[in-house]
C-alpha cells in the first residue's frame, strides 16, 4: 500500500510547478530576440533553482544562490548589456547559423543523458527524513576536510578581481 | 520524491544550456548560457548530496557559484574590452586566431 507521505504530494507538486516555470525562463534565455527579457528569463531560471535548492533540503546554498546570482551576477549581466549598447528592442543579429548543427548536437546529448539517468537511478527515491543541511556541518566541511580548495577558490578569485580591473580599466 | 527527477531536469537545462551556447552570437548572451549550464550543475551535485545523506555536495555546490562568480566577471571585463577595441561584440567576427 502506498502511502500519501511516500509519495510526497505536496513537494512533488511544488517540483513540478517549479521545473515548468525554470524550463520555460531558460526557452526564454536561449530563444529570446531581446537581450534584457533573456536577462530578466534567467532571473527566473536561478530563482527557480533556489527554490529546487530548498527541495533538496540545502538552505544555505539556496540563500547563497540569491545572494550571489540573481544579487549580484545579474547586475553584473545588465551592466554588460547597457555598457556593450546592445540594441534594448528587438535584436534580429543575436543567433548564428549553428542552429542546425546545435539543435541535434542538444537533442542527441538530452538523449544520451537521459537514457543513462533513467537507466541508472530508475526508482532511486531521495530519502524522505533528511534534515536540511545546516550551515555549521557546511562549515566544519570548508574548513576542514575542504580547506585546500577553498585557499585555491581564494587565489582565484584575487586573481579574477586584478584579471578584471586590468582588463577593463582605461589607460 | 525521486533523484531522477532532479537529475532529468538538470540534464535538460544543461542541453539548453549548450543549445545556448552554440547559436548565441552575442557574447553577453553566451556568458548567460553557460550560467545555464552551471545551475544545472549546482541541481545535480545538491540531488546527489541529498540522495547519499551527505554534505559534501553543498560544499562544491558554494565552490561553484563563487567560480561561477568569478567567470562572469573576467568573462564581461574581456567582452567589454573586446567592444571597446571593435564597437561590437559579435563572436563570429572574431577570427583572428583562425588558421
Amino acid at each position: 500500500m502506498v502511502l500519501a507521505s511516500d509519495i510526497e504530494v505536496a513537494q512533488n507538486i511544488g517540483f513540478i510547478i517549479i521545473a515548468l516555470a525554470m524550463v520555460f525562463a531558460a526557452v526564454g534565455v536561449i530563444a529570446s530576440r531581446n537581450v534584457v527579457h533573456a536577462a530578466l528569463s534567467l532571473v527566473i531560471v536561478m530563482a527557480g533553482a533556489a527554490a529546487q535548492y530548498v527541495l533538496l533540503a540545502a538552505e544555505f546554498v539556496a540563500v547563497t544562490q540569491v545572494l550571489v546570482y540573481i544579487g549580484a551576477v545579474m547586475v553584473l549581466f545588465l551592466f554588460g548589456v547597457m555598457l556593450t549598447r546592445a540594441k534594448l528592442g528587438k535584436d534580429v543579429d543575436l543567433n548564428n547559423n549553428n542552429a542546425i548543427i546545435a539543435a541535434p548536437v542538444a537533442l542527441l546529448l538530452f538523449g544520451v543523458l537521459a537514457f543513462v539517468l533513467l537507466k541508472g537511478f530508475s526508482d532511486d527515491k531521495l530519502p524522505t527524513d533528511s534534515k536540511p543541511q545546516s550551515t555549521q556541518t557546511i562549515s566544519d566541511l570548508i574548513f576542514k576536510p575542504y580547506l585546500l580548495p577553498f585557499w585555491a577558490l581564494s587565489f582565484v578569485l584575487l586573481a579574477a578581481v586584478i584579471g578584471a580591473i586590468v582588463l577593463a580599466r582605461k589607460d | 520524491m525521486l533523484v531522477n527527477q532532479f537529475l532529468i531536469l538538470g540534464a535538460l537545462l544543461f542541453c539548453m544550456g549548450v543549445y545556448g551556447v552554440l547559436t548565441r552570437k552575442n557574447a553577453v548572451m553566451v556568458l548567460m548560457s553557460i550560467e545555464l549550464i552551471l545551475n544545472s550543475v549546482n541541481i545535480n551535485l545538491l540531488a546527489f548530496d541529498r540522495l547519499n545523506g551527505s554534505s559534501d555536495g553543498n560544499v562544491f555546490a558554494l565552490y561553484v557559484i563563487a567560480i561561477a562568480a568569478a567567470e562572469v566577471g573576467v568573462g564581461l571585463a574581456m567582452v567589454l574590452l573586446i567592444y571597446r577595441n571593435r564597437k561590437n561584440i559579435s563572436l563570429d567576427d572574431l577570427s583572428e586566431m583562425k588558421g
